[in-house]
């Protein structure tokens, strides 16, 4: 996988991944031509398209569109199902989730997409663990927990 | 279950972006950042030293400023503090304001590479992950060079925990996309290879995408990891859908890892291991089997993951390419998912069938679903979707179903999208050239589409038509005709009027005998058109105009006294004002003879590749195009092919182009005889164009007089064919200049150049002696078939001067060109006194197959496609050797350089290998060559393999070069 890109159907941006180096810049544009492109897309239509020379796997989840360029060789259903997968884990996260989460708990959207994609590929798909991970971390953030911080050397 | 009260750990952050999202503009937006970020940049620099809890809040304010697209130049160096905390969500925010706000100020380099070096030996996994998780993050050339040796050591080390390991082997793939040179597998491979095994299989799912990785690059040292991958296959395929707990997803048995797995063993060729291939197709059986059970989910996810499966195996069947049984189920069930209800199956199968219909095994059944196919072309609702429909039937196109398939495609392009008009336009008129049977259709089909899309028609497209009337006597009277009928319609497109200017110009007395036709209602047909019509095309019909005269002396009155009017005598374009003087000066001073011998019709173009196919390649990108194979052996329709991407305008209706720079210079320019047409009269320039436009097929015709080639004086003595002859030949098959011989009297040195079938040659007789050679006398031979119907070797200047005086050297040229593929060289024979006796010598002429290649350069998609393509077991000649020169790579290079193909790189999945292609020009076709050669350096061996279109040349060719390395 290229990139991963969440935004509202409004076209606003709430998340960005990006697993090739590109420069702020070209970021933008490509963020920007493909907002365009797929909100101008009607329901009904297919979840895959051809965009320069990737593939482009979206789907839309309430109002937020999740949108994934692959490369040619990828597979387009189980990026679809790799969307999913995401999408249930901030859902199980934050207890049916909305844009609003999202919007304030960005750092959490990023850390959860950390431990399920890295680099572009999934690193780990089994829901439990994934959020197991999560949750640890979190326990982490109280104070009372805080010996298991000490490195051990 | 939230485990965590979100944002109670940050207050701050959330009533900065509550009041961000209360901004009522953009401009109070902007205003409450600069405020924000005045504030933060006042903390940092602050006398008080912040504590960790603060500098999070505010390196995560930065970040939340950053994501919102704003530039932010400052706290980077807070966040590389927070990465030396010991507080775990500290850290975490410091990673990640590092990983999305990548700096490449070296000293902060330095110190995070530092904190990453510590997370890494802290044995705490949390801390591991992290760091981990950041390199991959940023990826970058420094990261790799300080952890690429690393990684790898904790991806295989027996204490990492399976988290842990997760992380290191995509870190470790991140790093090898960067930076492939500073990651090495070396000992760790057979390791790294049997994580597929592991029994956790978050870690086998990790680990394949790096070991598919590795396997695309390095086939070879990876390859023990195909029956492992079976095997794991194996037992996910036959496992019960609650067997892998929490790696199932909804029903279907971890579908990640399986189209990983599957994917991984498209970079193999089919197992050699009996047993294994066996297990294998019994896999691909089971999941085809499992696409005809009954759901066991009505959720879309269960079908999508089970049909990602699907898809997968049907690419593997597809790559293997050698399963007659498997390849056809494949094609059965993508015909089902044709007519699905869910449009993304439908849009999967339309493409999938794209790369079946180029198997020799599944075409026929792809074809049964044409109708369906063309049923999506009108009813589908969805772009993408009519586009991969298009795509199919162009690749199922044959010459059994053309003309269906064009008659669809004509009447969808009416109302096709403007996104794709062009590029269907492009598929149309390329499958009515290569399945026209009749050219009557061809043109009926290319003025129809002229006449629908008229505006989406190139430049391309019209010039091949064009092209191909005149190529063909045969249809040419057809083709003005029915042009003539077309430009009758009230309203035609220009293009259209292009067409028919040229063809009413080139052959309107064809139809001329018709009243309805006569010269002058042809004449004002045209003419009606003229004042609608842009520059460039005014042009070509004054042209067509002084051509009319030419044709039929009847109208010469009357387009004299268009030429004459002050429109355009004195038009004020350039290049249409000279034409109208020009022309109207030569219809008056010129004879008719010298007329008709300017004036006259075009001759043949020469035969290439298509230029619509090139342009419909470089539209669709490498690889997007499965084009139906153009250049492959069984087509019958290759005579149609004509003239490459010159316009057929440019040649004699480009008159007076010379002088005057016009806008319309790509239309009209003469590339190849630019600087010959500069010539200062411009009638004088007319005739040279017309006449550099007949050149290459002058001297042909002249040559054969001079007796040089077919009547060899009969030799006194036999000469004697020097023994290391064939090793002379083999000493220029990589190169064009040297010297040829050399004996204690005369050196010959040689130079030539090569341009698609022609070449010449430059022969220099040098006389080693103080003494004169008498009755210098050269002969040029071609023995065999190589005399009557495969190389034609001319002469070109005079017979070499009979003697040579001592110490002097003379020249000798020879054109030459090649008519069809041939193996035998031509000999040359010298024969002269010296102080008395006779001296004759007969020597090969390294004139070789090769030396009318041009490269041709390609993807790696499109080159293994064509490799495919060529598989008929008589089309590859294959040669095993042992070196007999260095095996040097700048060496080999230079040799697979010089034997004029094109040196691909980044095809071959093995770096080590040399892939080359290129098409070699004869006279009569064009013969496609793909070249593999794979040295083992250890062995000192090479294997040589060659595929092309023609199994002589496969041949010859594999002969000459396995002498070559």
């Amino acid at each position: 996988m290229q990139f991963m890109l969440l935004f509202s159907r409004q076209g606003k941006l709430r998340l960005q991944k990006w697993y090739v180096p590109l420069s702020d810049k070209e970021k933008k544009k490509i963020t920007r031509e493909l907002v365009q492109t797929v909100l101008a897309r009607k329901p009904k239509m297919c979840s895959f398209l051809e965009w320069r020379d990737l593939k482009v796997v979206y789907k839309r989840y309430a109002s937020l569109y999740f949108c994934c360029a692959i490369e040619h060789q990828d597979n387009e259903l189980i990026t679809l199902e790799i969307i999913h997968r995401y999408v249930e884990l901030l859902d199980k996260y934050f207890g049916s989730v909305c844009e609003l989460d999202i919007i304030f708990n960005f750092e959490k959207a990023y850390f959860i997409l950390d431990e399920f994609l890295l680099g572009g590929e999934p690193q780990e798909t089994s829901k439990k663990t994934v959020l197991k991970a999560i949750e640890q971390a979190d326990l982490l953030q109280e104070p009372r927990h805080e010996y298991f911080n000490v490195p051990v050397y | 279950m939230p485990a965590v009260s979100k944002g109670d750990g940050m207050r701050g952050l959330a009533v900065f972006i509550s009041d961000i999202r209360n901004c009522k503009s953009k401009e109070a937006e902007i205003k409450r950042i600069n405020k924000e970020l005045a504030n933060i940049r006042s903390k940092f620099k602050g006398d008080k030293a912040l504590d960790g809890y603060s500098k999070k809040k505010y390196v995560c304010k930065l970040l939340f400023i950053f994501l919102l697209g704003h530039d932010i130049d400052f706290g980077h160096m807070e966040a590389v503090n927070l990465l030396s905390s010991n507080k775990y969500t500290e850290k975490q925010i410091g990673y990640l304001f590092i990983s999305v706000l990548v700096n490449s100020n070296s000293e902060l380099i330095r110190l995070i590479n530092n904190a990453i070096k510590n997370d890494l030996s802290s044995r705490n996994p949390t801390f591991m992950c992290l760091a981990l998780h950041c390199i991959a993050n940023v990826g970058s050339r420094e990261m790799a060079e300080a952890f690429a040796s690393e990684i790898p050591r904790i991806l295989v080390a027996g204490d990492t925990m399976d988290s842990v390991k997760q992380s290191a082997a995509l870190c470790l793939l991140r790093l090898y996309k960067t930076s492939p040179d500073l990651v090495l597998m070396g000992e760790w491979t057979s390791r790294v290879v049997h994580l597929l095994n592991d029994q956790h299989m978050g870690v086998v799912t990790a680990a394949i995408s790096l070991i598919t990785c590795l396997s695309q690059k390095n086939p070879d040292e990876f390859k023990t990891c195909v029956s492992l991958a079976v095997s794991r296959l194996s037992r996910i395929v036959s496992s019960a859908s609650t067997d892998l707990q929490d790696y199932t997803y909804y029903f279907v048995p971890a579908p990640w890892l399986s189209c990983k797995l599957l994917r991984l063993l498209q970079c193999y060729p089919p197992p050699e291991d009996g047993a294994v291939k066996g297990r294998l197709v019994e896999c691909l059986e089971t999941i085809l089997n499992k696409a005809q059970e009954p759901p066991k989910s009505k959720k879309v996810q269960h079908s999508n993951a089970k049909n990602a499966i699907l898809f997968e195996a049907i690419s593997l069947i597809i790559h293997y390419d050698s399963e007659p049984n498997l390849l056809v189920r494949a094609c059965n069930q993508l015909g089902q998912f044709l007519q699905h209800r869910e449009t993304n199956l439908r849009y999967l199968a339309l493409e999938s069938m794209c790369t079946l219909a180029s198997s020799e095994f599944s075409h026929e059944a792809v074809k049964t679903h044409i109708e369906t196919v063309i049923n999506a072309l009108k009813t589908e609702r969805d772009v993408s979707v009519r586009q991969r429909a298009a795509d199919l039937l162009y690749a199922m196109c044959d010459r059994s179903n053309a003309k269906q398939i064009v008659a669809e495609m004509l009447s969808y392009l009416e109302t096709a999208d403007y996104s794709i008009r062009e590029e269907m336009v492009l598929k149309v008129a390329i499958l009515a050239e290569k399945y026209a049977v009749d050219y009557s259709w061809y043109v009926d089909t290319i003025l129809n589409l002229i006449r629908i899309a008229g505006d989406y028609v190139s430049e391309e497209v019209w010039y091949r038509v064009i092209q191909i009337v005149i190529n063909r006597d045969d249809v040419q009277g057809y083709a003005a005709k029915t042009v003539f009928e077309a430009l009758q319609a009230p309203a035609c497109h220009e293009n259209m009027v292009k067409v028919g200017g040229y063809i009413l110009g080139e052959f309107g007395n064809l139809i001329a005998g018709d009243p309805r036709s006569s010269p002058l209602v042809q004449f004002n047909l045209l003419h009606s058109k003229f004042h609608l019509c842009s520059v460039p095309t005014r042009a070509l019909l004054l042209s067509a105009y002084i051509k009319f005269i030419n044709l039929f002396p009847e109208t010469k009155a009357t387009i004299q006294e268009v030429l004459r009017c002050d429109s355009q005598i004195r038009n004020s374009d350039v290049e249409l004002q000279q034409r109208a003087v020009e022309y109207l000066k030569l219809s008056s001073i010129a004879s008719t003879d010298v007329l008709a011998t300017v004036l006259e019709e075009m001759p043949p173009f020469p035969e290439r590749e298509s230029s619509i196919l090139a342009k419909l390649k470089k539209k669709k990108g490498p690889g997007a195009v499965s084009v139906p194979d153009l250049e492959d052996g069984k087509r019958e329709g290759g005579e149609l092919n004509g003239g490459g991407e010159r316009g057929p305008d440019s040649a004699a209706m480009s008159a007076s182009n010379a002088s005057t720079p016009s806008p319309s210079a790509d239309l009209l320019g003469m590339r190849s005889a630019a600087p010959m047409s500069a010539a200062p009269t411009s009638a004088g320039s007319l005739l040279v164009d017309v006449f550099s436009e007949a050149g290459p097929a002058a001297p042909s015709a002249a040559v054969n007089d001079d007796g040089f080639l077919s009547s060899a004086p009969p030799s006194e003595d036999p000469a004697t064919l020097l023994s290391e002859a064939d090793e002379l030949l083999n000493k220029f098959v990589c190169k064009n200049n040297g010297v040829l011989f050399e004996n204690q009297l005369l050196q010959i040195g040689i130079k030539s150049e090569y341009r698609q079938n022609l070449g010449r040659m430059y022969l220099f007789y040098g006389n080693k002696t103080s003494v004169q050679f008498a009755s210098f006398t050269t002969t040029v031979s071609c023995p065999g078939e190589l005399q009557s119907h495969i190389l034609s070797i001319l002469r070109a200047t005079k017979p070499v001067e009979p003697v040579v005086e001592g110490g002097a050297q003379i020249q000798q040229v020879l054109n030459i060109e090649c008519l069809t593929d041939f193996s035998e060289a031509p000999l040359l024979n010298i024969k002269f006194r010296y102080g008395g006796a006779l001296q004759n010598l007969s020597l090969k002429l390294p004139v070789t197959i090769n030396k009318f290649f041009q490269p041709t350069e390609m993807t790696s998609h499109d080159f293994f496609q064509r490799w495919k393509q060529l598989s008929q077991p008589q089309q590859e000649a294959q040669k095993i050797f042992k070196a007999n020169h260095s095996m040097d790579t700048e060496v080999l290079k230079a040799k697979l350089l010089g034997l004029g193909t094109a040196l691909l790189d980044d095809v071959d999945p093995n770096p080590e290998n040399y892939v080359c292609a290129g098409v070699i020009q004869t006279k009569g076709q064009q013969v496609g060559c793909l070249l593999r050669l794979e040295p083992n350096g250890q062995a000192q061996m090479y294997r040589l393999t060659l595929r092309c279109s023609k199994d002589s040349v496969s041949l010859r060719l594999c002969e000459l070069l396995a002498q070559q390395f």
